[in-house]
C-alpha cells in the first residue's frame, strides 16, 4: 500500500512542475504509445460491431439475394419469442455459473493438495499445466470420444467394470449431453484456477497459521479463517478470467454435441453461428449477439471494477 | 505424529491420482498415435500399445492436396504464419498501451483502459460475423492477412492488460532518474522499462502464441479453404458424416500440442506471476 501511494504522489509531482518540458511532450507520449491499439481497435472491432448492430436492424442474410431492407426492431421481437434462444441463452448462465464454481472448489482443493512440500513436486506442478497446453478443440475431440457411445473409453469402462452392456447414450442425450460438455470444460478450467490459486497460496505469511496452530485451530479452521480471506484477491482473478472465458463457449459444444439432439444442448454462440450463417438469418444472428454481448458487457464491467479493487 | 503422517501419504495419493487425471487425455492422445489402427476403437479398450508404428505420422507428413489427403504442409505454415504474425503485433502495440496507463492514471486514461478491456469480452463469434461481411468485401477473406488482422485485434486488450501490470512493477524512480540524464519519454521506455520486462514481454508473446495457435472459432468462419486454415479447422478434415479417422487426428494432434508444451514449460513461472499481478499486495 505503502509503495503505491508513493507512487502517485511521484507521478503528481512528475506530472506538475518538476518535469516541465516533458508536459510539453506529454500530448506526443499518449499518441505514440496509445493510438496505435486505439486505431487498431476501433477499424478490426468497434466499426465491424457498429455495421453488425445496424445490420440487425435490417433483413440482411448471405444465402438469399434479396435486398437488404429495414425492418427495424423486427429482429430483437423475434429473438423475444424465440424459446431457443431464451433457452440457449439460460443453458449458457447455467452452465457459465456450474463450470466457474465446481472449478473453483476443486481448483481449491487441488491447489491445497500441492501446497504441501512433497518429492516430485516440480513434476506435478508441471503435470497441472497439461490441460492448458491442449486447445480447446483438441480437448473436445478427446472427450467426444471418450464419451462415444459405441466405442467410447467411458461406457467401455462401464462395460469392464459392470459386465452389463447397456450403451449410455452420453452425446445423444440432453442431460447427458450437458453434463459431458461440463466435464470437458471443468478438465479444462480446474488446472488453470488451480494454478493460480497454488501461486497465491503459496505467497501467504507464516506467520497466521503458527498463531493459529498454538491456538489449537483444526485444519478447516485455518482453511476457513485464515486461507480463504487472504486468498480473495486470487479467487477472484480467477473467477473473472475464467467466467469470461466460459460466456464465450462455443468449441466444446461446436465438436462434441453440435448442439443436438434437436438444439437441447445449444449455448449462446453456437446457436447465433447456426441462425447466421446455416439457418440464413443473418440479422437476427446479428441482433442476438448484441444482446448477448450486452449483457457480458454489465458483467465485465462489474467484474473489472472488482479486479481493480483488488489489484490497488 | 502419526497423525500427520497418515495426511502426509494420504496427500501424496490424491496428488498423484489428480495428475494422473489431468494428464490423461494428453497421454491418451500420444498413444492413439502410436498404436496399430486396430486397436484404436478396440472394445475393451487397449491400453498400452502392442506395437509402436508411426505410419500415422508419415501419413500425415506425406499428405498434400494433390493425393487428396491432408495437406498438412498448408495448415503448418497458415498456422505458423498467423500465429507468430498476430503475436508480434499484437504484443508491440500491446506493449506501448500497457506502458502509457501504467503511467497515467487520470479518469480519462482509466475510462479507455476500461473499454479496452471490454473488447476482451467480445466472443469470437460475435465479431465475426461482421469481419465475415467487412473481409469478402475488402478481399482479405480466407486470407491469411485477414485472420492476422482478426487476432490482433482481439489479442491487444489482454497483451495491454499484462504489460500495464509488467510496467507498473518498474519503480517510477528509474523513470525519474532517466529523466534527469536527459532521456525522453521514449528514450526512458525503450532503454530501462523494456529490458527490465523482457521476462514479463517474452510471457505475453508466448500467451498470445498459444491462444492463436489454439483459436477456432473465428478462424471456423473466417477460413474457409487450403489457402488460410488453420490446424483448429483443419482437424476436422479427419471427420466424415460417419467416422472418425481417430489416429490421423492423434497425429496431428500431437504436432499442435508439441509448442505449446514447450513454451508453457519455460515460461510457466512468468505466465503465473502475470496472471496474479497485484494480487498479493
Amino acid at each position: 500500500m505503502k509503495a503505491e501511494a508513493s507512487l502517485a504522489d511521484r507521478q503528481y509531482v512528475l506530472k506538475e512542475s518538476v518535469f516541465d518540458s516533458l508536459r510539453a511532450s506529454k500530448w506526443l507520449f499518449a499518441v505514440v504509445f496509445v493510438a496505435p491499439a486505439l486505431i487498431f481497435l476501433t477499424l478490426v472491432v468497434v466499426i465491424p460491431m457498429l455495421y453488425s448492430f445496424y445490420l440487425s436492424f435490417t433483413n440482411f442474410n448471405l444465402v438469399l439475394k434479396i435486398n437488404k431492407e429495414f425492418v427495424g426492431l423486427d429482429n430483437y421481437v423475434a429473438l423475444l419469442s424465440d424459446s431457443t434462444f431464451l433457452l440457449s441463452l439460460l443453458r449458457t448462465i447455467v452452465f457459465m455459473t456450474l463450470a466457474v464454481n465446481l472449478e473453483l472448489l476443486l481448483g481449491l482443493l487441488v491447489a491445497q493438495l500441492l501446497a504441501k512440500p512433497m518429492k516430485g513436486e516440480g513434476f506435478l506442478r508441471t503435470a497441472l499445466m497439461v490441460p492448458m497446453m491442449m486447445p480447446p478443440i483438441l480437448i473436445g475431440f478427446q472427450f467426444k470420444w471418450f464419451f462415444n457411445d459405441q466405442v467410447g473409453l467411458v461406457n467401455n469402462l462401464i462395460y469392464a467394470v459392470t459386465g452389463q452392456t447397456t450403451q449410455i447414450p452420453w452425446l445423444i442425450d440432453a442431460v447427458l449431453g450437458f453434463i459431458s460438455i461440463l466435464t470437458a470444460e471443468i478438465w479444462m478450467g480446474t488446472p488453470f484456477i488451480a494454478i493460480i490459486l497454488l501461486a497465491g497460496m503459496l505467497s501467504l505469511p507464516k506467520e497466521p497459521f503458527e498463531a493459529a496452530d498454538i491456538d489449537g485451530a483444526t485444519r478447516f479452521q485455518k482453511f476457513y479463517y485464515i486461507t480463504r480471506p487472504l486468498l480473495a484477491p486470487y479467487m477472484l482473478i480467477a473467477l473473472a478470467i475464467r467466467s469470461l472465458d466460459i460466456s464465450k463457449a462455443y468449441d466444446l459444444v461446436k465438436i462434441m454435441t453440435g448442439g443436438g439432439p434437436a438444439q437441447r444442448t445449444e449455448l449462446i454462440w453456437t446457436y447465433v453461428t447456426r441462425l447466421s450463417m446455416v439457418d440464413s438469418k443473418f440479422a437476427l444472428g446479428c441482433a442476438m449477439s448484441f444482446v448477448s454481448v450486452a449483457i457480458s458487457f454489465v458483467f465485465t464491467v462489474y467484474i473489472y471494477k472488482q479486479l481493480v479493487a483488488a489489484r490497488r | 505424529m502419526r497423525k500427520k503422517n497418515v495426511y502426509l501419504s494420504l496427500n501424496y495419493v490424491a496428488s498423484y491420482l489428480l495428475m494422473g487425471v489431468f494428464t490423461f487425455p494428453a497421454v491418451w492422445i500420444i498413444l492413439t498415435a502410436i498404436r496399430p489402427d486396430k486397436e484404436v476403437n478396440a472394445s475393451p479398450p487397449v491400453w498400452i500399445p502392442e506395437t509402436v508404428t508411426f505410419d500415422a505420422f508419415a501419413k500425415l507428413f506425406g499428405g498434400n492436396t494433390s493425393t487428396g489427403s491432408i495437406p498438412f504442409h498448408d495448415y503448418f505454415l497458415n498456422t505458423i504464419w498467423i500465429a507468430l504474425l498476430s503475436t508480434v503485433f499484437s504484443v508491440m502495440i500491446g506493449t506501448l498501451a500497457g506502458y502509457y496507463f501504467s503511467r497515467h492514471h487520470s479518469k480519462r486514461a482509466n475510462a479507455v483502459f476500461l473499454s479496452m478491456m471490454l473488447a476482451r469480452a467480445i466472443p469470437g463469434v460475435a465479431l465475426s460475423l461482421p469481419l465475415f461481411l467487412v473481409f469478402s468485401k475488402i478481399g482479405v477473406l480466407d486470407k491469411i492477412s485477414g485472420l492476422v488482422i482478426a487476432y490482433t485485434a482481439l489479442n491487444i486488450p489482454f497483451a495491454t492488460w499484462l504489460m500495464q501490470g509488467f510496467f507498473k512493477e518498474i519503480s517510477i524512480e528509474l523513470d525519474e532518474a532517466s529523466f534527469v540524464d536527459g532521456c525522453s519519454m521514449w528514450g526512458s521506455f525503450a532503454k530501462i522499462a523494456l529490458p527490465l520486462t523482457l521476462p514479463g514481454l517474452s510471457a505475453a508473446a508466448i500467451f498470445t502464441f498459444l491462444t492463436v495457435w489454439g483459436e477456432f472459432q473465428i478462424s471456423s468462419l473466417l477460413a474457409r479453404t487450403v489457402a488460410s486454415k488453420p490446424f483448429t479447422v483443419g482437424l476436422f478434415d479427419f471427420t466424415t458424416q460417419f467416422t472418425v479417422d481417430w489416429r490421423g487426428m492423434a497425429a496431428m494432434a500431437v504436432v499442435m500440442i508439441i509448442p505449446s508444451t514447450l513454451f508453457v514449460i519455460v515460461a510457466q513461472k512468468w505466465l503465473i506471476r502475470g496472471l496474479t499481478f497485484g494480487a498479493s499486495k
